[in-house]
C-alpha cells in the first residue's frame, strides 16, 4: 500500500493502491491524517485499487464526511467497473463525483 | 491507529489475561452477541444450563478453528458467558461456540459438545453466501457467525409513518421479483435489483412493499426433487429463520463480499427516499433445526429448554406445522424476539412487521393460548417500536384461529382471510354473500368492531395460494411439480376456470377473466382497511396453477417482465385505480362508517342499495351489491362515489340513488368495457345522461362519481 500526496495548484491528489481492507484503511485513515488536515480539493486515484471492502468503503465515506465539513470535495478518479459496481449496490457511489482522468477532475472542482 | 484519548485512558482498554497467545479480558453481559470495543470484540451468549462455554474463532472461509478460548469461570455472570478477545481483525473474523452439558431426551437437554454452534444474536451468518452455491458437506462449522460493521449513512433518512389507512401494501420475494431475464436488472434477484425497480413500483403507486423472509435461511432446506427433472427442489420462500439478526446474504449481490448489510440499507433509503415503506415478513415462530431428528445448529445446542416449547418426555412441540415451536413467551425468548424487531427497526429503519403464524406468539411455554400474552403486550407498548406497523397472520398450525380476535392492544392489523375467502367467491358467482360483502367493503365491522377498518389488511391473493391469474384460470390445484403427489396446497381456492383449465386461446375466455381480474381489484381496492397485492398480479401472472410455489426458484415464480408489456391493459387499469383510491379519503377512512346521516346532508356517509336504491337484495339467491359513499363525509371532501358489484352472468340494470345536491352520474370504471374505456380519468369520466340508471353488465362492476371533486 503506497499513498503518495502530490501538491497541485490547489488541490491534494493521492494515489491508492492494493487493498483497502480492515487491516489497510486504518494504516491510510493514519497517514492520511496530517497531510488532508486542511484540505479542500482531494482526488483520490483509485486506478490501482483491487480490493475495497466494507471497511474500505468506510474509509472513503469519512474522507467524504471530513472534506464535506469544511465545504471542500473529493473526486474518486479512475474507479475499476467493479468497485463502481459494488459501491453501487451498497449505496456508497451516490455519495461521490467520479472522474475517469484527471483533467475531469479538476473540471468537476470548479463546477 | 488512532484512537480517542478518553479512550485510551480506560481500564477495560486493556487485556487482563492471555490464553494460547489470545489476549483477553472479562467482558460485559449486554448486549448479547458482539460488540466491536476499543480495541478488540466483546462475545456475551446466554445459556441456563450448560456446563461450560467455548468460544471458537476462524479465519473466514477456513475449514479449522485458530482457536478455541475457554470462557473462565469468572468471565460468567448468571447465565451469561461474556470475554473481550483483544486484536482481531474484524473482517476475516467467523465465531462459534462449544457447549458442554448433558444430553438427555427426557429432561429435554440437547448439548453436543463435538458441534460448533453459530450465535442466537449473529449480524450476519455466513454459510449461504451466494444462492444457490454448492455446499461443503465435510464443513465442520456450515453457519458461521460473522461481524459486520453497523454504521451506516442514513443522511436524513427515517421510518416514513404513513397512516395505516392510506398503505397501498405490495407483497413481493426479493429474488423472484428481478430474478427473470426480462427484468433486465444488472443484479438480478437482489436487494439491489429491487432497488433499481423502484421506479416501476413508484408509477404503479403502491407505499409499501411487504418482503417474503428476508432473515437468513437455507435456500437448500429441502428433501424433495422435482418429479420430472430431477432437480433438487428448495426452500424459495424461506419461511424457515437460521438468525433473527442476519439479512439473507444470497438476496445480496454483495454477499459474496460480505456487504448483504450496506446493501439492504441501500436499498430500505431509496424506498423510503421514493416514498415507499419497507415491511418485513419475519418468521419467529420456529427455527430451521426441525424436530428432534434436525440438525444441531444454535438454539438447540445452546439452551433447548428455553428456545423451544417441549413435551413433558422432551420431544418438541410443532404448532409450526415445520418441526418446532419458539417459545416466544419464555422471558429470555420475549427478549430475543424484542431484540430483534427493536434491531430491523432502529438500524434497517424498517416501517413494519407481519408476523407469519402470528397465534404461536400468543401461546405460552406449554402452548396453551394467552388471554395477556407477554410478547404480544411488550411489542405493543414498546418504545422504539411505537410508530410500527404489526401485523399478524392470526393463526397456527395447531389449530389457533383468531381473525377478529387476535389479542392487538390497540396497536396490531390482521391479515383478513375472511375478506379473502369472501371477495373470491362473490366474484366467481357464488350466491348468498351480499351481507357478508356488505361488511368486508367497510373494513370488516363484524370483525373489528373496537378496532377500526385498519386492522384489517385485505388482501385476495397472497405468496401462498394462486395468484390472481390463475384464480381465474384454475378450478384446481396444479403442484405435480412440489413433488408430492398434488397432496400439498389447499383445496380450498374458491376458483374457477371460467370453461377451460389453464391458458386457453379462446378469446372470450381470456376477456372474461381478464374482467374478473379487474372486479377483484375494484373490490380489494374500493374498501376500505388496507389493501395488498400480490407481485405482479396487476400484470397477470400466472405459476400454472401451482398454489403452493414455495420450492420453486424458476420462471415458474419470477415476475415476468414482458408481461408489463403484453398485459398494458390490466396495470394501467390497476394504477389509474390507485389513484382514485388515493383521491378519495372515503375509501380509506380511519374509522368505520356509521350508516347513518349524522351531518344532516340528505344521504348516509355509507348506504347499501340493490337494483332499486336503498333496497340491497340480501337473499340467498343474490348476486349483486351496490353501495353509495356521500364524499361529504370524507376529509378532505370529494364527489360522491357509486359502486355496482353484479356477479350475475346477465347484465342488470340499477336505478341510481340521488347523489348529494342532484349531480349527475359519471362513469369512471366499467369493467365490462374494453380498455381504454375500461377506467377514466375523474376529469373525463362520460356522463350517464339521465342520471336514473345504469346497466351493469354480467360479472361486471361499475363505478359513478358525482358532484365536485376533491382540490
Amino acid at each position: 500500500m503506497n499513498v503518495t500526496t502530490l501538491a497541485e495548484p490547489g488541490v491534494t491528489r493521492v494515489e491508492l493502491e492494493g487493498s483497502i481492507d480492515g487491516k489497510t484503511a486504518p494504516q491510510i485513515r493514519e497517514e492520511l491524517s496530517a497531510p488532508l488536515q486542511q484540505v479542500q480539493k482531494l482526488i483520490i486515484d483509485m486506478s490501482r485499487v483491487d480490493y475495497l471492502s466494507s471497511a474500505g468503503l468506510r474509509l472513503l465515506l469519512v474522507l467524504y464526511r471530513e472534506i464535506s465539513a469544511r465545504n471542500g470535495k473529493l473526486v474518486l478518479l479512475r474507479v475499476s467497473p467493479e468497485i463502481r459496481t459494488v459501491m453501487s449496490h451498497t449505496g456508497f457511489l451516490s455519495f461521490f463525483t467520479l472522474a475517469d482522468s484527471q483533467q475531469e477532475a479538476l473540471h468537476a472542482f470548479a463546477a | 491507529m488512532r484512537h480517542n484519548n478518553v479512550m485510551e485512558s480506560r481500564i477495560d482498554y486493556y487485556p487482563t489475561d492471555e490464553r494460547q497467545g489470545f489476549r483477553i479480558r472479562r467482558g460485559r453481559p449486554l448486549p448479547f452477541g458482539t460488540t466491536i470495543v476499543p480495541n478488540g470484540v466483546n462475545f456475551s451468549v446466554f445459556s441456563s444450563s450448560a456446563a461450560s462455554c467455548t468460544l471458537v474463532l476462524f479465519r473466514k472461509h477456513e475449514p479449522r478453528p485458530i482457536v478455541e478460548i475457554e470462557f473462565p469461570k469468572e468471565f460468567r455472570t448468571g447465565d451469561v458467558y461474556s470475554m473481550i478477545v483483544f486484536d482481531l481483525d474484524y473482517e476475516d473474523l467467523e465465531y462459534g461456540y462449544r457447549f458442554e452439558g448433558p444430553w438427555d431426551q427426557g429432561s429435554g437437554q440437547r448439548f453436543d459438545q463435538t458441534k460448533i454452534l453459530f450465535d442466537p444474536y449473529s449480524k450476519v451468518l455466513g454459510g449461504r453466501d451466494v444462492w444457490r452455491k454448492e455446499t461443503d458437506p465435510s464443513d465442520i462449522y456450515p453457519y458461521r457467525s460473522r461481524l459486520i460493521f453497523d454504521d451506516f449513512d442514513w443522511e436524513n433518512d427515517h421510518a416514513l409513518e404513513t397512516p395505516l389507512q392510506d398503505l397501498v401494501i405490495y407483497e413481493l420475494h426479493v429474488r423472484g421479483f428481478t430474478a427473470h431475464p426480462s427484468s433486465n436488472a444488472t443484479a438480478p434477484g437482489t436487494f439491489a435489483g429491487l432497488r433499481e425497480k423502484i421506479p416501476y413500483l413508484k408509477e404503479l403507486g403502491i407505499n409499501c412493499v411487504e418482503l417474503l423472509p428476508v432473515f437468513e435461511f437455507d435456500e437448500w432446506e429441502n428433501s424433495r426433487k422435482h418429479p420430472e427433472t430431477g432437480e433438487q427442489l428448495l426452500n424459495y420462500w424461506g419461511y424457515s429463520t437460521l438468525a433473527f439478526f442476519a439479512p439473507k446474504a444470497g438476496y445480496a449481490a454483495t454477499g459474496r463480499l460480505g456487504m448483504q448489510v450496506d446493501e439492504f440499507k441501500a436499498m430500505v433509503k431509496e424506498l423510503h427516499r421514493a416514498g415507499i415503506e419497507v415491511i418485513l415478513d419475519v418468521v419467529l415462530n420456529h427455527t430451521a433445526e426441525g424436530d428432534h431428528r434436525g440438525p444441531t445448529l444454535c438454539y438447540r445446542g445452546i439452551d433447548n429448554r428455553s428456545y423451544y416449547m417441549l413435551t413433558p418426555d422432551g420431544y418438541y412441540l410443532n404448532f409450526s406445522g415445520c418441526g418446532n415451536t419458539l417459545n416466544c413467551n419464555h422471558p429470555v425468548v420475549r427478549n430475543l424476539v424484542l431484540d430483534c424487531l427493536r434491531y430491523w427497526s432502529a438500524e434497517y429503519h424498517i416501517d413494519g412487521f407481519r408476523f407469519d403464524l402470528a397465534s404461536i406468539l400468543d401461546r405460552d411455554q406449554n402452548g396453551a393460548p394467552l388471554s395477556n400474552p407477554p410478547l404480544l403486550e411488550s411489542l405493543a407498548y414498546d418504545p422504539v417500536l411505537s410508530k410500527c406497523k404489526l401485523i399478524a397472520e392470526a393463526w397456527d398450525a395447531g389449530g389457533l384461529y383468531q381473525v377478529g380476535s387476535f389479542p392487538a392492544y390497540g396497536r396490531w392489523a390482521e391479515w383478513n382471510g375472511k375478506f379473502r375467502d369472501c371477495v373470491r367467491r362473490f366474484v366467481k358467482g357464488d350466491p348468498g354473500l351480499v351481507w357478508e360483502m356488505g361488511s368486508r367493503i367497510q373494513g370488516s365491522p363484524d370483525l373489528y368492531q373496537h378496532r377500526g377498518p385498519s386492522a384489517s389488511v385485505n388482501f385476495i391473493t397472497c405468496h401462498d395460494g394462486f395468484t390472481l391469474h390463475d384464480m381465474v384460470s384454475y378450478s384446481y390445484k396444479h403442484n405435480e411439480a412440489n413433488g408430492e403427489n398434488n397432496r400439498d396446497g389447499s383445496d380450498d381456492n374458491a376458483s374457477w376456470n371460467w370453461g377451460c383449465e389453464g391458458e386457453s386461446p379462446d378469446c372470450q375466455i381470456q376477456a372474461l377473466r381478464r374482467q374478473l381480474m379487474k372486479n377483484a381489484f375494484c373490490l380489494l381496492l374500493l374498501s376500505n382497511g388496507i389493501p395488498m397485492i400480490l407481485m405482479g398480479d396487476e400484470n397477470g401472472r400466472t405459476q400454472r396453477g401451482n398454489n403452493n410455489s414455495y420450492c420453486h426458484d424458476s420462471e415458474l415464480t419470477w415476475m415476468d417482465w414482458t408481461l408489463v408489456q403484453h398485459n398494458t391493459d390490466l396495470l394501467r387499469f390497476v394504477k389509474k385505480l390507485i389513484i382514485f383510491r388515493k383521491t378519495h379519503a372515503a375509501l380509506r377512512a380511519g374509522e368505520f362508517f356509521r350508516n347513518i346521516d349524522y351531518l344532516g346532508v340528505g344521504i348516509p356517509d355509507i348506504s347499501f342499495h340493490g337494483t332499486t336504491p336503498f333496497s340491497p337484495d340480501t337473499s340467498q339467491g343474490s348476486r349483486c351489491i351496490a353501495w353509495m359513499l356521500c364524499g361529504k363525509y370524507a376529509n378532505p371532501a370529494h364527489e360522491d362515489i357509486y359502486v355496482a358489484v353484479n356477479s350475475r352472468w346477465d347484465s342488470v340494470t340499477f336505478q341510481l340513488p340521488q347523489a348529494s345536491d342532484g349531480a349527475l352520474w359519471k362513469v369512471v370504471v366499467n369493467t365490462s368495457m374494453p380498455a381504454p374505456e375500461d377506467i377514466y380519468d375523474a376529469c373525463c369520466a362520460p356522463a350517464i345522461h339521465d342520471s336514473k340508471h345504469v346497466i351493469v353488465g354480467g360479472r361486471s362492476v361499475m363505478v359513478l362519481t358525482a358532484g365536485q371533486s376533491a382540490a
